[in-house]
């Protein structure tokens, strides 16, 4: 095979309308989950994340039988499962990660009952695994709309929804209002898990709202650092997500948490500081200095 | 701005009153009482030092003044305001006893110190010139400016103190409360914070400090107040109220473990 051949080969997808679109508006969907993935994961809301998108199923079916935009119906049951989580854990002595996991699998059930019962669930079953490749004008405008409305929503808000993140005792001190930087960050987040629907479905929209921000973590001590990393591993997984998936005819939004996760891996075991190579290093010269230090005493002794 | 004129106009004779709590009694959600009929008024430009046991209800007391516990009887002003207004007029700076902060978090010291100017600042968070120096000075103040970039879990359990006291002097607030500012800090350092709170009271600034280094108070506190029991047992001025008698009444009289 001849470079010109192996160069046809590679850039067959973009000769396809639906392929470089799918590319587009999973580059756009892996942008607005990774800025906020940041702040999920440093306010610890992982949990929440994975709740969230969960809860959204029944709200999807909902939204199909009574032919109205499904993510009308996912952003209603998104933010209905975080104020009844929010209202059983005032209300009860439970643990909240225990009443996080009731709510959502409950509703998620709730979701798969309906599910089963509307006949035609061929369309439904996209929202479970996603379907970026076949993603129509009307679900990427209302992509863009929401991906943009949720970017500059953030971008306005950082610096106080990091402080809420970090601090949250001193940002009330400061007479910041918690209480809507709190519903703020959450509707955001039920905002991009509406969003991000369309490339990976429910199943996996956690580990886009997660993972990025976990692999950045490991990479730097700089929240800027942090978010642009962020983005750049995000990117990637989805832009080379969607073009693997084309070549091994594999589920797109598998291909693309996968990716993720190997970025993460990478992290993990070669990050600069906080990398598990970097850490094994670190702790060696400690004990070398620690053993020359007493080598030292003992000569003195 | 009637509060800038009045501030402007020298009070020679009874100063201000800066906090007044007026018999408040609080709960936390269990139910039983942390702090009962407690009382205590600061004037402006003053230090009061809060003096009591381990739980006698001193964090408790800054929780309240600060809003955090809601009183079930009793009132709080904040320069005859609710604790509320004050904060949103930026009147408060609060230096809880342990930083329940995610030590891990990606700021450095001077992102902490900028945290403290943002209610100065406008929505967007824009940091202006006088920010910054503003928290350049109060780094200083605090002898923590060769540390300015560190991240802020690299730092030592009274580097950290420090840096969150440089933050409290960043926002400027005429109130400052201070809970157990000298816990884990050695002593030059507390020497250095010390002088660093008498020349903010010179220049009109009201704090309560609570401490348990019973050496200092005499020395820079222009008031006690003496808490046991889960109340305030006596407060005024220094010489009258901070008496070995009284010193007894609170540590050695009340019983260690007070059955409410
Ligand atoms: N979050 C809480 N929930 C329930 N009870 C609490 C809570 N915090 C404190 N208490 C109780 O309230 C009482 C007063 O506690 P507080 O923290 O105000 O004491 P303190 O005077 O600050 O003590 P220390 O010198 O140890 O800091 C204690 O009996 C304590 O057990
Ligand atoms: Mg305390």
């Amino acid at each position: 095979m001849d470079f010109a051949t192996l160069l046809t080969t590679l850039t067959a997808p973009f000769q396809y309308d639906f392929m470089v679109r799918a590319t587009l508006v999973s580059a756009l969907i892996g942008t607005v989950c990774a800025v906020l993935s940041c702040f999920v994961i440093l306010k610890g809301w992982s949990l929440m994340g994975d709740a969230v998108s969960h809860s959204v199923l029944p709200g999807v079916v909902l939204a199909y039988i009574l032919n109205i935009p499904f993510a009308i119906g996912a952003f209603v049951f998104g933010l209905l499962s975080v104020v009844s989580i929010g209202f059983i854990k005032s209300r009860t002595r439970i643990k909240e990660d225990t009443v996080i996991g009731v709510v959502f699998t409950t509703l998620f059930a709730l979701g798969i009952v309906m599910m089963s019962r509307v006949s035609s669930s061929v369309h439904l079953s996209h929202i479970l695994f996603g379907d970026i490749l076949g993603i129509s004008d009307s679900d990427i405008v209302q992509t863009v709309l929401i991906g943009g409305f949720t970017l500059i929503s953030i971008f306005i808000l950082r610096k106080d929804l990091l402080l809420f993140c970090f601090d949250p005792t001193h940002a009330r001190s400061i007479g910041l209002n918690t209480t809507f930087l709190y519903y703020a960050l959450l509707t955001v987040l039920a905002l991009t898990i509406v969003a991000a629907l369309q490339a990976v479905g429910i199943i996996l929209v956690v580990a886009m709202l997660v993972t990025p921000g976990a692999t950045a973590y490991l990479l730097t001590d700089k929240f800027e650092r942090m978010l642009l990393l962020s983005v750049v591993s995000s990117v990637l997984s989805c832009v080379f997500g969607t073009y693997i998936s084309y070549f091994i005819d594999g589920a797109t939004g598998g291909c693309i948490v996968v990716l993720q996760g190997i970025f993460f891996i990478l992290a993990f075991i070669f990050a600069p500081k906080h990398g598990v190579i970097a850490k094994n290093r670190e702790r060696q010269r400690q004990q070398l200095e620690d053993r020359s230090e007493f080598a030292v005493q003992s000569a003195d002794d | 701005m009637n509060q800038q004129i009045q501030t402007q106009i020298p009070t020679t004779s009874a100063r201000s009153v800066a906090l007044e709590v007026d018999h408040v009694s609080v709960a936390y959600a269990e139910g039983k009482l942390a702090l009962r009929n407690a009382t205590l008024k600061l004037a402006s430009g003053s230090i009061c030092g809060l003096i009591g046991l381990n739980g006698s209800g001193k964090s408790t007391l800054f929780k309240t003044i600060m809003g955090f516990l809601t009183p079930l009887e009793g009132t709080v002003l904040v320069e005859k305001l609710s604790s509320r207004e004050a904060q949103k007029q930026g009147l408060v700076a609060y230096v809880p006893q342990s930083e329940e902060v995610d030590w891990n978090f990606p700021v450095s010291v001077w992102d902490v110190v900028l945290q403290g100017r943002y209610g100065h600042m406008n929505w967007l968070r824009q940091t202006k010139a006088r920010d910054l120096e503003i928290a350049k000075q109060s780094l200083e103040r605090v002898g923590m400016t060769e540390f300015k970039y560190r991240q802020i879990g690299e730092l030592s359990g009274g580097q950290r103190k420090r840096a969150f006291l440089a933050r409290a002097l960043a926002q400027e607030g005429k109130i400052m409360l201070l809970d157990e500012p000298f816990g884990g800090v050695d002593a030059s350092t507390e020497a250095t914070i010390i002088k660093l709170l008498s020349e903010l009271r010179d220049l009109g600034h009201t704090m309560l400090i609570s401490t348990h280094d019973l050496d200092s108070v005499g020395s820079f506190c222009d008031t006690v107040a003496l808490i046991a029991n889960r109340t305030v047992l006596e407060y005024g001025d220094t010489k009258t109220v901070f008496t070995p008698e009284n010193l007894m009444r609170v540590f050695g009289g009340a019983p260690s473990h007070p059955k409410n």
